[in-house]
């Protein structure tokens, strides 16, 4: 059935379909309307799950945690502060290897205090182990929750799923809403490796001596990398049964671009706008949506940007001190040791909600491909009042 | 691609008139996007929400800066130059106003055309007179004044999406369809 939701109302039905077991969540502008809708669907039995109302965000996923731990299928939301607030936590669910899903309504980190969307928030936890998406319509958030679930439960490594505040999480456009069957094939009953059992107590994640910590995080990071050929293969199972694929990243018109832009989330749209409107003029521009981000496929951005002559990445968070986060990995995938690669330039827009205008993609445009070196900074920013 | 544009205060149902809207297009199988300008949320601030629609899936992700429509839901705005701001040459400009387009001010190259859905709303006991809700009461006189929505489409959007006093903005929408005068006002030269 398609229906006209946003895309909060597009996470909640993918949480209910997921026949999710516990939920704890705190609101949050703009994620709220996600917490309220699944505590109806608890409370009106649509939805068999115990809604644990909690004080915080640092509660709401240490209950997320437990319930996690005792074997039960779990999810929270949030945003931003609350987001930030969830820090400590986000590293040990990852290592404690618990396939906690997550959605994250991305908003500015205050100060200034301020609720529009950017992705400092989810950008600032990317070394917390969780793996990563970024969506750019409802339909997509809708389906990346369900893949985010049989990620999860197949590495036992939480998921984090992000969906631009405002842009998408209170914008209406058609979502096809599977059938709950058709999920139930998609998405069995987790099964977790082990699950506490007050009958045949046992300690975990207890103090660990140097001589073992390494080991655990090592395999904490295979896991991490070995998202990414799961993701592939979950991917792939998912178009087979409900015939919408998703890759890792999505390219558009890169086979022959000289330029190409990068971007993630809901500003890779209005950047294929443009792109489709400059290949009318005969400009070869291509654009590279990054869908992933952890782990971050590497290989694929190479061999997808290698050809281009010239990068421009569109960044919504900034590393005070350093460049934008996104501009940092997708070098870092083009630049491995030895290798050669197009020229890569960093743009910063679009912070606190600031509006991601077409212009303002054209003005990349224009200036990697005539301004070169010379005219562009180490961070050039985009839309600020003069 | 059509680009529709809502000005109103907090409170008056800009973002519902948008998902009406949106719903209403939706059924007669066109690609929508409905989305507020979510300000600082308070009761009587001006507020804008948008709608857009197309034949293929939307990819365009910015707010609304050149509207096909406008549709001003406070007869206090109508003046104001930010809501027509950008209104496309030839596009259309609804007002809720028990004045005609003429003593409205306004200046640019549209049509133009009121309807009084304030008493309208109030008519039907939607809102009170101080802060009438006319959201639906001005949506039935835009499918007759933009022609790009059929009226039973508004009449089964709002049966579908508004759950409490349904038949009283089914009627309102219906008195605000029938109470549009046509012809209306084209082409009001700017005075600059």
């Amino acid at each position: 059935m398609k229906a006209l939701i946003t895309g909060n109302e597009a996470v909640s039905t993918a949480v209910k379909l997921a026949r999710v077991e516990v939920i704890a969540a705190y609101p949050i502008t703009p994620q709220t309307s996600i917490a309220e809708k699944l505590s109806q669907y608890c409370s009106s039995g649509e939805l068999d799950a115990d809604f644990i109302k909690v004080e915080s965000e640092h509660s709401a996923l240490a209950t997320v945690m437990g319930a996690s731990s005792a074997g039960v299928r779990t999810f929270t939301a949030t945003s931003s502060q609350g987001l930030a607030l969830m820090h400590e936590l986000l590293h040990w669910s990852s290592g404690a290897r618990l396939p906690v899903v997550m959605a994250n309504v991305n908003r500015a980190l205050g100060a200034p205090w301020n609720i529009w969307c950017d992705h400092s928030d989810s950008l600032s936890q990317r070394d917390t182990g969780w793996l990563q998406f970024y969506c750019e319509s409802c339909q997509e958030v809708l389906d990346t929750v369900l893949i985010a679930f049989r990620l999860a439960e197949s590495v036992f490594t939480p998921v984090m799923v992000m969906l631009d505040g405002y842009i998408l999480s209170h914008t209406a456009e058609p979502v096809e809403i599977p059938e709950p069957e058709q999920v139930d094939r998609f998405l069995p009953k987790y099964q977790p490796l082990a699950a506490i059992d007050p009958k045949d107590p046992h300690t975990y994640h207890a103090v660990t001596s140097p001589e073992y910590f390494m080991e655990f995080k090592q395999r904490q990071f295979e896991a991490a990398r070995q998202a990414e050929a799961v993701a592939r293969e979950v991917s792939a199972d998912f178009a087979k049964q409900f015939g919408r694929h998703y890759a890792l990243t999505e390219s558009f018109m890169c086979e022959d671009a000289e330029t190409i832009i990068v971007a993630a989330g809901t500003s890779a749209g209005t950047g294929r706008y443009v792109v489709r409107r400059l290949r009318e003029q005969g400009r070869r521009v291509g654009l590279l949506r990054v869908r992933m981000f952890r782990p971050f496929p590497f290989e694929e951005i190479r061999t997808l940007l290698g050809g281009a002559a010239r990068v421009a990445v569109l960044d919504q968070a900034i590393s005070p001190g350093s460049e934008g986060v996104l501009f940092q990995e997708v070098r870092s995938a083009l630049y491995q040791a030895g290798g050669s690669g197009p020229e890569i330039y960093d743009f910063v827009t679009g912070l606190g909600g600031r509006d991601i205008l077409p212009s303002y993609i054209e003005e990349m445009v224009e200036k990697v491909e005539n301004g070169g070196k010379a005219g562009l900074a180490r961070v050039n920013w985009l839309g600020l009042k003069s | 691609m059509i680009e529709i544009r809502i000005h109103g205060r907090g409170g008056q149902g800009a973002v519902v008139a948008t998902h009406v809207l949106a719903e209403a297009l939706f059924r007669e199988g066109k690609w929508v996007q409905a989305f507020p300008h979510f300000g600082v949320e308070r009761r009587g601030a001006p507020v804008a929400a948008f709608v857009r629609y197309a034949e293929r899936p939307i990819e365009l992700r910015c707010h609304i800066y050149t509207p096909d429509y406008v549709i001003i839901l406070d007869p206090t705005l109508a003046g104001s130059p930010a809501a027509v701001e950008g209104l496309r040459s030839g596009g259309g400009l609804l007002v809720n106003s028990s004045l005609p387009p003429e003593e409205l001010g306004l200046a640019g190259e549209f049509r133009a055309a009121c309807v009084d859905a304030s008493n309208i709303a109030l008519k039907h006991g939607l809102g009170s007179i101080a802060s009438p809700i006319v959201n639906t009461a001005i949506l039935g006189a835009f499918a007759r004044f933009s022609n790009i929505v059929s009226l039973n489409s508004i009449i089964d959007a709002v049966s579908g999406l508004i759950q409490r006093q349904t038949e009283i903005n089914i009627q309102a929408v219906r008195e605000s369809y029938e109470s549009l005068k046509l012809p209306v006002i084209v082409e009001s030269k700017a005075s600059r």
